[in-house]
This record gives C-alpha cells, sequence and structure tokens, in this order.
C-alpha cells in the first residue's frame, strides 16, 4: 500500500506550493473540527470551582478525577445496576447493526448483480424512501410495532434497525463500482451458486463499505434512547439512564461533563478499530477486483 | 431461462393479458434466488418504511387527531399551509436558507476535505479522518456549542469577548434572532462531516493507482487536472449517493437546531418545516396536516434530487 502511494507521488508531479496550501487547510480544518472536542474532555477534568469560574477557562487547569467519581455514586445509587443499561446498548447495538449489515448486502447484492423483474422499481423505492421526513412516520410506526406485540422488547429497536434504507443504499453504490461483473461470471463458470458469489467474492472486495456501514449504524442506535418503546427500566439502553442521573440541574454539571465523555469513548474506540481496517485492506480490493 | 415461458403461437398477435402475467410469472421464477436475496430486507422494509410512507399519504386527506377515525377534508390541508398559517410559511423560508446554504457547502466539505486527506500517508490520514468525523460520531455533539455559546457570562465565547472589552455585556447568541440563523448554520456544517465524508474516503482509496499512472503517462500534468479527469468521474457513484445525503440532511435537520435554539425560538427564527411538523403531530395531535407538509416536503427533496442528478451527469 504505502510502495503504491510513493509511487504515485512520484509519478505526477506534486507542487510543494500545493502541498503548503493543502496542509495549511487541513490544520486549519481540524484546528476548528477538535476545538469543541477539546472543551468537552477538559471540562469533564475541571473541579467544580472552575467550571464555573469567570473568565470561563478553556483548557483545565488543576484536573481531577471529581467528576467522574461523582458520576459512579450517582451511578451506584442507580435501582437498576448500570451494568445492565450497559448490557441493553450492548445487546441492541450488535443485533440491529448485524443485521442491518447481513440483510442489507444481501439485498443489495441482488440488487446490484441480479436482473429480474421488479428490480428498477425496487432501486427507485429505496431512494425515494429516504427523502420522506421520518417525524410523521413515528405514529404508523408506533401502531405496527404494537400491532406486532413488540412494545417493551428488544425487538422493537432491533428488528426496524435491520430495515434501514441508507445500508442497503451504501452498499449497493459501492458493488456497482467495485464488484466486476466478469469475476462474478469467472466464479459461477467454476461452479460457484449466487451464495458463494456474494459471500465470498463481493464481499470480501467491499469490506470499506460494510466497514463503513458497521459505523453508521452503530451510531444510529447507540444514540438510540428507545424511549417511545421501551419503558421498562430494566431494557432501558446505557445513553438514557446516564441521561437521567445528570439531569438534576447545575449541581451535576460536573457528572453531565463526565457523562459527555463517557458516551463518546465508545463509538470512537470503535470507530478507531473499524478504519484502521480499512486501512489495511484498502491496498488490496481494488487489485483484485480487476 | 425461458423453458417455462409459454410458447406464443399465435402469427404475431400481441400477447393476451394472461399470457403477459404467465411469462412474468415464469421469469419470476426463473429468478426466485434474487428474491430470495431481497426478501429479509424487503419484507422489513415494506413494513417498517414504504407502509407508513403510504399512509401518511393517505393520511394527508384527512383530518386525523389520533383519537376519532380521519375524516375526508381532500385539498384542506394543502391549501391551509399555504393561505393560513403564516409559521409554516415562516418555516418554509428557513428550511430553504438553511438548505441552500448547509447542503452544497457541506457536500463541498465532505469532498474537498476526503480528497485532501487522501493526498496524505496511510498514518497521518487515519489520524485526521478520526479528528475531522469525531464531531458526528457522537450522538449530540453538539451539545458543546451550548457551552461555549451560553448567553451568561459563564458561556467561553462571552467570557472571552467581555474580558478583552469587545463587548460590555453577554450576547444572547441562542436567544437573539440576529445570531440563531448564523450559529445553527455553523453548528450544522461543523457536523456535516459524517455518513458521504466516510463514504468519499472508502470511495477514493478504492480507485486503482492504475489509472493514475495511466492518466500521468497520458499527459495529466497537476493534480487539478487529475481530479477533473480521474478521480471525479471514477468517483461519480458516491458523488450521488453523497448529493442525496446531503439533500435530506439539509431538509430534515431537527436535532442539533433544537438543542441549540430550543423548541420554541425567538420569532421562529430557527423554526424548519420538520419542527413545524413535529409541533403538529406530537403536541397538536393534527397528523392530517402533518402528513401534508412530509408530503410536500418529500415531493421539494425529490425535485431537488432530480437537479442534482442531472448537474452530476456532467462531472468530469
Amino acid at each position: 500500500m504505502a510502495l503504491d502511494l510513493s509511487l504515485r507521488h512520484r509519478r505526477l508531479s506534486r507542487s510543494t506550493g500545493g502541498d503548503l496550501v493543502i496542509f495549511t487547510m487541513l490544520a486549519a480544518g481540524a484546528a476548528f473540527m477538535a476545538m469543541p472536542m477539546v472543551y468537552t474532555i477538559s471540562n469533564a477534568f475541571k473541579p467544580l470551582n472552575e467550571l464555573f469560574i469567570y473568565p470561563p477557562q478553556f483548557l483545565v487547569r488543576h484536573p481531577t478525577m471529581d467528576n467522574f467519581n461523582d458520576l459512579f455514586v450517582l451511578m451506584a445509587k442507580s435501582w437498576v445496576p448500570v451494568s445492565r443499561y450497559f448490557f441493553n446498548s450492548l445487546f441492541i447495538v450488535a443485533a440491529g447493526t448485524a443485521g442491518n449489515v447481513v440483510f442489507g448486502s444481501l439485498c443489495a447484492y441482488a440488487l446490484s448483480k441480479h436482473s429480474f423483474p421488479g428490480k428498477r422499481v425496487f432501486n427507485e423505492l429505496i431512494l425515494l424512501s429516504l427523502m420522506f421526513a421520518g417525524a410523521v412516520l413515528l405514529i404508523p410506526h408506533y401502531l405496527t410495532i404494537s400491532y406486532l406485540g413488540w412494545m417493551n422488547t428488544y425487538a422493537a429497536i432491533i428488528v426496524p434497525a435491520w430495515a434501514m434504507t441508507l445500508g442497503v443504499f451504501l452498499m449497493r453504490n459501492f458493488i456497482d463500482a467495485m464488484v466486476h461483473d466478469t469475476l462474478l461470471e469467472a466464479a459461477r463458470m467454476d461452479g460457484a451458486n449466487e451464495f458463494d458469489c456474494y459471500w465470498r467474492i463481493a464481499m470480501p472486495i467491499v469490506k470499506p463499505a460494510w466497514l463503513t456501514l458497521i459505523i453508521l449504524a452503530f451510531q444510529s442506535l447507540w444514540g438510540n434512547q428507545g424511549s417511545l418503546y421501551l419503558y421498562a427500566e430494566q431494557l432501558k439502553p446505557l445513553p438514557y439512564a446516564l441521561g437521567q442521573i445528570v439531569g438534576g440541574g447545575i449541581g451535576r454539571a460536573g457528572a453531565a461533563a463526565a457523562v459527555t465523555v463517557i458516551l463518546m469513548i465508545v463509538p470512537i474506540t470503535v470507530f478507531v478499530i473499524n478504519q484502521s481496517q480499512i486501512v489495511q485492506t484498502m491496498g488490496t480490493s481494488g487489485i483484485t477486483g480487476e | 431461462m425461458s423453458t417455462a415461458a409459454p410458447v406464443v403461437t399465435g402469427t404475431g398477435v400481441e400477447p393476451t393479458f394472461r399470457e403477459k402475467m404467465a411469462d412474468l410469472w415464469a421469469q419470476m421464477k426463473a429468478h426466485k434466488v434474487s428474491y430470495l436475496f431481497i426478501a429479509p430486507f424487503g419484507i422489513l422494509f415494506f413494513i417498517f418504511t414504504v407502509l407508513p410512507i403510504l399512509v401518511s399519504f393517505g393520511l394527508s386527506f384527512t383530518y386525523f387527531n389520533m383519537v376519532q377515525p380521519p375524516q375526508w377534508v381532500g385539498w384542506e390541508n394543502y391549501l391551509r399551509m399555504f393561505l393560513s398559517d403564516d409559521v409554516f410559511l415562516i418555516a418554509v423560508k428557513n428550511t430553504l436558507l438553511f438548505a441552500v446554504i448547509t447542503g452544497p457547502v457541506s457536500y463541498l466539505l465532505c469532498f474537498v476535505f476526503a480528497w485532501l486527506i487522501n493526498e496524505l500517508k496511510p498514518k497521518l490520514r487515519a489520524f485526521l479522518t478520526l479528528l475531522f468525523y469525531a464531531p458526528s460520531i457522537s450522538a449530540n455533539a453538539y451539545l458543546v456549542w451550548r457551552f461555549l455559546f451560553d448567553g451568561d457570562t459563564y458561556g467561553w465565547i462571552n467570557g472571552q469577548l467581555l474580558y478583552w472589552g469587545i463587548i460590555d455585556r453577554p450576547i444572547q447568541w441562542l436567544i437573539d434572532p440576529t445570531w440563531m440563523m448564523p450559529i445553527v448554520i455553523m453548528v450544522t456544517l461543523w457536523m456535516s462531516l459524517g455518513v458521504s465524508f466516510l463514504t468519499f474516503i472508502a470511495g477514493l482509496q478504492g480507485i486503482d493507482p492504475m489509472y493514475y499512472e495511466a492518466a500521468a503517462i497520458d499527459g495529466v500534468k497537476n493534480r487539478w487536472q487529475e481530479l477533473w479527469f480521474v478521480t471525479l468521474p471514477m468517483m461519480r457513484p458516491y458523488l450521488m449517493f453523497g448529493a442525496i445525503i446531503a439533500i435530506t440532511q439539509s431538509f430534515t435537520a431537527t436535532q442539533s437546531i433544537q438543542a441549540l435554539t430550543g423548541p420554541t425560538p425567538t420569532d421562529w427564527a430557527t423554526w424548519t418545516i420538520v419542527q413545524h411538523m413535529q409541533d403538529h403531530a406530537t403536541a397538536r395531535y393534527e397528523m392530517g396536516y402533518a402528513s401534508a407538509m412530509a408530503v410536500l416536503l418529500f415531493f421539494a427533496m425529490v425535485f431537488m434530487q432530480k437537479m442534482v442528478q442531472r448537474l452530476l451527469k456532467k462531472v468530469g
């Protein structure tokens, strides 16, 4: 991979001036993106008197773990153990993401590489459904869930997540662009069935696509508080529980700052692991596709 | 493939409806594997997306308060929006202003930063990807800006401005209509390097270096030519994807707006169509009217998408 890149850079003229401009733009952009993030993290380590100091300080002067300790004390007082909330979140996110990626990519593969009656209509429906504002769908959606008898179960959050349209749309675009028909035909000649073509050929090539989809599905489920469908306290996810704990006004401002950081750490960790996978596979994927 | 298809015996006679159906059925049977691939997603998609949308289309012609059964009112909901709902017109104006700025700018930002980052060495690239994506990774990262723009003296920006003597009393950033929309737009752009940005990065890295080498031999001299003649044409499927994301996000952004300027913004300064719709659906129990707004917004977005599709065909 690194070899490929350096080759490319040597071949094409890259002016030093251009490099400088790019670097400056990126640095400015990065500073703007990072600033509020730094502020949040810094806030989480501020003692209470620094949180309310005048003029407000951007960075922490005397870092302390007080806010986190306060938060853990508050968590320990919680009626349902926090580990249960954590399990709920983990289960909902894992099951929802897995289903979305598997079902979405199966469907996207057929929509991209097969031709059958109804394909065009289905593709168009998927595109159009992305344009419909979700808020009015809440009521029909709610009625469906209650009709199915899924109120107050994990299924109310997980199963609809399997049908998140964005995933199919994303996967189909990548399969269109990266998986060449000739490769699939060759495999079929060698006796591969359609499932083999999907699982052993298409999916490894579009690894960057489903890695990206995992991040997106993970994120949308991680932020889902499920308050409309889960009303038993022991079924509720972590973000909801933490939100309740720190919802107690200004006295809990420190703990609230700590919560923001904790809720941010999980997706960021997933993202870092996930992206390092993309960087590893990128070099080969384009070439095997030929 | 068509062994099961009926043989049309007549001489050049148009096939009857029954024959057409039989032919279609035979074709569908021949492709049953494809339907198996689609079924799991397709069924759920129909139940949780298509069906609710169809119901909303129907409800948009009714008065429905969720207690009594819907009453047919024809086009009344649609007429009401434009003839007797002043707040809706403000919402339309705000939505258009918001979408016209955040849509194209966020789209460009996604592409430009993805492209610039792609020019870097892998390790630096991974780090910068994280940094740029970080704001959209946490579901409520926009809350960060509330600390910064707090209206009292404890808000960081007010604190600094007061300290340096630039202002003599705190500015109510999120309550004063002069500042609300610009701040909301800025925060939205800050959060906009999300789905499309990641897609562009993955797409850019999927382009085989071979194409660049071939282009260099064919006389492509600098990175601008390379961008126009190689990168953009190769990126077209992803560009279309990004455009659709930009359209839907810029027309329907609400969460971040509400978190910043509150559920009832001063003088409706940041009130958008989707907020108006949510208000009628969940607070006023006027589902029919809310559905009509969703339908209207849907057609506006489809129109935008068709325009952008035309435009993108000319790229590269």
